[in-house]
């Protein structure tokens, strides 16, 4: 019996170390929001399939990106996925951090076909427009706007609408219509309550307001650099177009928005509109779900529809990530199976169910989604007019000194429109003049 | 005969280490105890100066560790010093400074003065009154967003009271001509009260004897304030103006919290600015020598004040 004790220690410690290597603790970052939960939860069928155990570290959306690109830059093992910004795609290609991903999507048989381009473009492939993938889309996200359905459709309102504005009250096709809308609605009475036009993006710390100001840009004529070389910026950021739209975007501010919004981005939006504030709110869709259900606004009480179209063309800024595996991480077997896992049609079905925006075709085409929820038509329409803002390795950069120009144009009243963007050019080919692309 | 420390403790080394010792002279065994400080000091203060000094000449970016790393000689140094940006949180900066020391010291000494009446119930004041410098400045910035926030906030509605203004007319975080005073506002509320402690310890060190002297001497009261209580009460006012004004000038969690920095840039002081270069745009060089440029900024004026404030303790 003792000449067997240490062969049957032996034969332990191998199946313990053995079994270590088949089950991992695998951490998963992402930012603490709505549709995080609903993965946790999505995330307990992969754990029940797969015998690995999920970890998840959620940051809030003002420090998402210090936080992770910390932990990324300081080549960290707290993450073994990471469900990162569609802007640090380059930086996270160019340094190394994610995994690039083409040979396993080809084992796997995961074709990029099998996602809405946009989604492709903008969450995995660095360079842009090359087959170099980087990331999985994850999720779907866009600007667009919800509005009070109820308010709108009051016959007082009506009236005295088309009495003002010489037509119906309706959803805005167009981004002048959407200004008067929210003129009309500014500091008026509703139940005994005074209310305001819109919630809009102002804020100044991380992204808030360009994710924002970027919906009336892009509409105006703005655009990022020349069509044929991608760094020329002047007479392109800082155009005609470009001038009016961010006039438009002030303008906008000053009339329509509610007193104390000048440092506002997704939750503070989401809270007037919720609190039954404004009439109009600028969100990213992944908060529909949570306005559908929500007891003050949601049901009929609440209509979506995608960003109005401006006077140069129809476009959305888009939002959502893709599911990358960390390069540092210990676990890149299991964080790979989680991606295999997490692509099948099955799973991605579910997470539309559970309040995640799929990107699949064949979740987003199948027969029936555009009903499936109140919102789905318009989250089909904005994903099918999504611009996204620079993705470059120096995005951080362009990012803050965009921030900064535009806050003090729009919400500080600084100097006009035409010399923000004049200074915005100018910072951008400081940027770019430093990382040798000028 | 009774055991001294000393013999006890020089019993209890080993003979072989306190041979050693023996032949040490008493400048070496200082170096001996004052060994691991020093080395502890270099390691973590005086080596990240030296590698500042060094990035600033450099176009280090610490998010791209692979990409090679140029000298650039004083060309961030030539950047930041052109950069009217800077320039504008640096008035930022000397704006919140300024006027949070001047309300403060003010504020402070008047609160200092009347606590030292010796009322009935002053310890209770005294707590009372200490009670903002306690709590963490990030919890004070965000809770008074919300008092200055105009629909809801407790700030415009007391405004409104005395001036009738209507409340939703103001924003006090997001106007560019009130920002400034609102971060103003909200860190002398917090650290007033530590002005006047120093100025209280102060008040209560002048012995009750010059005033009694000066009674006999029939001098007034408000001669007895300003040849008596504001001499001898100085050293601690400039000590506290040195606190805070080091504080001050490097403050970050509450100007975040309160108004990160806007509306546009109108409360971006130097630390935000600084964090921004460094930590967000990964600009590392640059923000190396911004560093250094604050660093000796601040050192230059503190020796400058040091020897003042000495200077007044030794009249």
């Amino acid at each position: 019996m003792n000449r067997l004790r240490p062969i049957s220690v032996a034969l332990a410690a191998v199946i313990a170390s053995a079994s270590a290597a088949q089950s991992a603790n695998l951490t998963l970052c992402w930012a603490a929001w709505d549709p995080a939960n609903a993965l946790i939860e999505l995330s307990r069928d992969f754990e029940a399939q797969s015998g690995h155990t999920m970890r998840f570290e959620f940051v809030p959306w003002p420090n998402f990106a210090d936080r992770m690109l910390n932990e990324l830059n300081s080549r960290g093992q707290l993450c073994d996925l990471m469900i990162g910004d569609s802007q640090w795609v380059g930086l996270a290609a160019e340094s190394g951090h994610y995994i690039q991903l083409n040979d396993f999507f080809d084992e796997q048989g995961i074709s990029m076909d099998a996602f809405i381009p946009a989604t492709v473009t903008g969450y995995a492939e660095w360079p842009k427009g090359t087959p170099n993938y980087w990331a999985l889309p994850a999720f779907a996200d866009v600007v667009g706007w919800t509005y009070r359905r109820d308010w709108f459709e009051r016959e007082d309102m009506q009236a005295e609408f088309q009495e003002t504005y010489g037509r119906a009250l309706d959803v805005p096709a167009t981004l002048e219509e959407l200004k008067d809308i929210a003129e009309f609605f500014q500091g008026r009475e509703i139940d005994g309550v005074t209310v305001y036009g819109a919630a809009i993006y102002t804020e100044r710390g991380s992204e808030g307001i360009t994710m924002g100001v970027t919906n009336a840009l892009y509409n105006y004529g703005f655009t990022y650099g020349s069509p044929d070389n991608p760094y020329e910026l002047d007479g392109f950021v800082n155009s005609e177009g470009a001038v009016a739209g961010l006039e438009f975007y002030k303008e906008l501010y000053d009339c329509c928005t509610p007193p104390g919004s000048s440092d506002w981005y997704m939750s503070e939006t989401i809270d007037a509109f919720r609190s039954g504030q404004v009439a109009l709110q600028m969100n990213f869709a992944f908060i529909w779900p949570g306005v559908d259900q929500d007891a003050n606004v949601g049901g009929d009480r609440t209509g979506y529809f995608p960003n109005p179209a401006g006077p140069a063309g129809h476009f959305a800024q888009l939002g959502g990530q893709g599911i990358s595996v960390v390069s540092y991480s210990q676990n890149v077997d299991a964080a790979l199976e989680y991606i295999a896992w997490f692509a099948q049609p099955e799973v991605q079905q579910r997470w539309w169910e559970l309040g995640g925006f799929s990107a699949l075709n064949a979740v987003v085409e199948a027969e029936g989604f555009a009903e499936s929820q109140p919102y789905a038509q318009t989250f089909l329409d904005s994903m099918a007019i999504v611009k996204d803002f620079w993705a470059e390795p120096s995005y951080a950069e362009l990012l803050l000194s965009m921030q900064n120009r535009v806050h003090r144009y729009v919400v500080a009243g600084e100097g006009t429109a035409q010399e923000a963007l004049d200074a915005l050019v100018a910072d951008w080919i400081e940027v770019f003049e430093d990382e040798g692309k000028l | 005969m009774s055991e001294t420390l000393v013999d006890r403790a020089a019993s209890a080394t080993p003979q072989r280490i306190s041979r050693r010792i023996r032949g040490l002279s008493d400048r070496a065994i200082a170096w001996i105890f004052i060994g691991p400080t020093v080395i502890l000091l270099l390691a973590v203060n005086i080596f990240p100066l030296i590698w500042t000094i060094y990035l600033s000449f450099t176009n280090y970016r610490a998010n791209r560790p692979g990409a090679e790393v140029e000298w650039v000689g004083l060309r961030n140094y030539q950047r930041i010093l052109n950069d009217p940006e800077i320039w504008q949180t640096m008035q930022a900066t000397a704006h919140f400074v300024f006027w949070t020391l001047f309300f403060q010291v003010l504020i402070g000494f008047a609160l200092a003065w009347l606590i030292n009446q010796k009322f009935r119930g002053n310890d209770l004041w005294t707590t009372i009154i200490v009670l903002p410098m306690m709590l963490s400045p990030a919890v004070v910035g965000n809770f008074w967003t919300f008092l200055y926030q105009p629909q809801i906030g407790i700030f415009n509605y007391i405004v409104t009271f005395f001036t009738g203004a209507d409340p939703t007319s103001f924003s006090m975080i997001g106007d560019v001509r009130l920002a400034p005073w609102s971060i103003v506002i909200v860190d002398t509320w917090m650290w007033t009260p530590f002005v006047m402690l120093i100025c209280l310890a102060g008040l209560r060190s002048i012995p009750e004897s010059i005033y009694e002297a000066a009674e006999c001497d029939r001098a007034s009261k408000w001669r007895q304030f300003w040849t008596i209580t504001v001499p001898m009460v100085l050293p601690f006012l400039m000590l506290a103006v040195l606190f805070r004004g080091i504080e001050n000038f490097k403050m970050f969690d509450l100007v975040v919290q309160l108004t990160g920095g806007g509306p546009g840039s109108t409360t971006e002081v130097t630390s935000i600015n600084l964090k921004r270069e460094a930590f967000e745009k990964w600009r590392t060089g640059y923000s190396s020598a911004y560093a250094v440029i604050l660093f000796v900024t601040v050192f230059g004026l503190a020796s400058i004040y040091v020897k003042a404030l000495n200077r007044v303790k030794n009249r």
